[in-house]
């Protein structure tokens, strides 16, 4: 197991996850910065990641598309923020048209990631990724979700029974 | 109004206004923070779509988007999956690659 912790905040619309790896930091930095690392991790087995631009700087963007089993190809990009190698990269995520171009019609969300150097030549990475709004992380995840918001109505009982939100409200 | 204090105020804020009996004034009332402070913190729930102002009567309160939240959690939760899988495909590159060194 890498991944050594998950904090998800429905409230902040933010997920935080930490991983770590038997490498050292500029190992785990080349999977960014190669852009063909990145397009052995970044999609699914069932939509391989190809990325076409990859200008690593603040200001720059990365390119790609994935495709899937239908042959249909979703395009992305990152717009690049912050970028120190090999510490820190930070970038907006978002959808792009045709011909790679970011598509301001549907929205991005931040990524935040940090590699800090463990000792014993291992490696920790934190992901922070936030989202701008509700309607905007359906977008950006809830692709292909079909159970959608229904399902969702249903399992509210359950979960606020789990949190004690309930009871926080009764009080 | 970023980092844990400010989340840990507004996941207070989301469970609050669940019943939706409170106003900003009177959720401002809870907290040890300015009113415009807390104010601040429902706009950006508000804008979120976690909350809702509503009119009731002569009263305006604020109340939780309930399904909203549960969505989002949900969705939160696909991405965790999403994520873990990057991580597994990162981990195998990285550990193969070093298994070749080894070799």
């Amino acid at each position: 197991m890498t991944v050594t912790a998950v904090r998800k905040d429905p409230e902040a619309l933010t997920m935080t996850l930490d991983a770590e790896f038997d490498a050292a930091p500029d190992r785990v930095w080349q999977l960014w910065a190669d852009p063909r690392q990145l397009e052995r991790w970044w999609g699914p087995p069932s939509y391989p990641a190809t990325v076409t631009a990859h200008d690593l700087r603040p200001g720059g963007r990365v390119e790609y598309h994935m495709t899937g089993p239908e042959g249909d190809q979703p395009r992305g990009y990152w717009e690049l923020v912050e970028v120190d190698p090999p510490r820190r990269i930070v970038f907006r995520d978002g959808f792009a048209k045709e011909d790679g171009t970011p598509n301001d019609d549907l929205p991005r969300n931040d990524v935040n990631v940090t590699i800090n150097p463990l000792g014993g030549g291992r490696t920790r990475m934190s992901i922070e990724s936030v989202f701008p709004d509700l309607a905007a992380m359906e977008q950006l995840i809830g692709f292909g979700m079909e159970e959608g918001i229904t399902q969702a109505v249903g399992q509210i009982d359950a979960i606020l029974a789990e949190d004690g939100i309930a009871t926080t409200a009764a009080s | 109004m970023f980092g844990a204090l400010a989340d840990a105020t507004r996941r207070d804020i989301v469970r609050r206004a669940i019943e939706g009996r409170e106003g900003v004034a009177e959720l401002a009332g809870h907290y040890a923070m300015s009113f415009a402070a807390v104010q601040k913190h429902v706009a950006i729930l508000e804008r979120a779509g976690l909350v809702t102002k509503e009119r009731t009567g002569r009263r305006k309160v604020v109340r939780t988007n309930l399904v909203g939240l549960v969505a989002a959690r949900r969705l939160l939760d696909r991405y965790e999956e999403l994520w873990r899988g990057r991580i597994d495909r990162m981990t195998a590159l990285v550990t193969d690659e070093s298994k070749e060194h080894d070799a």
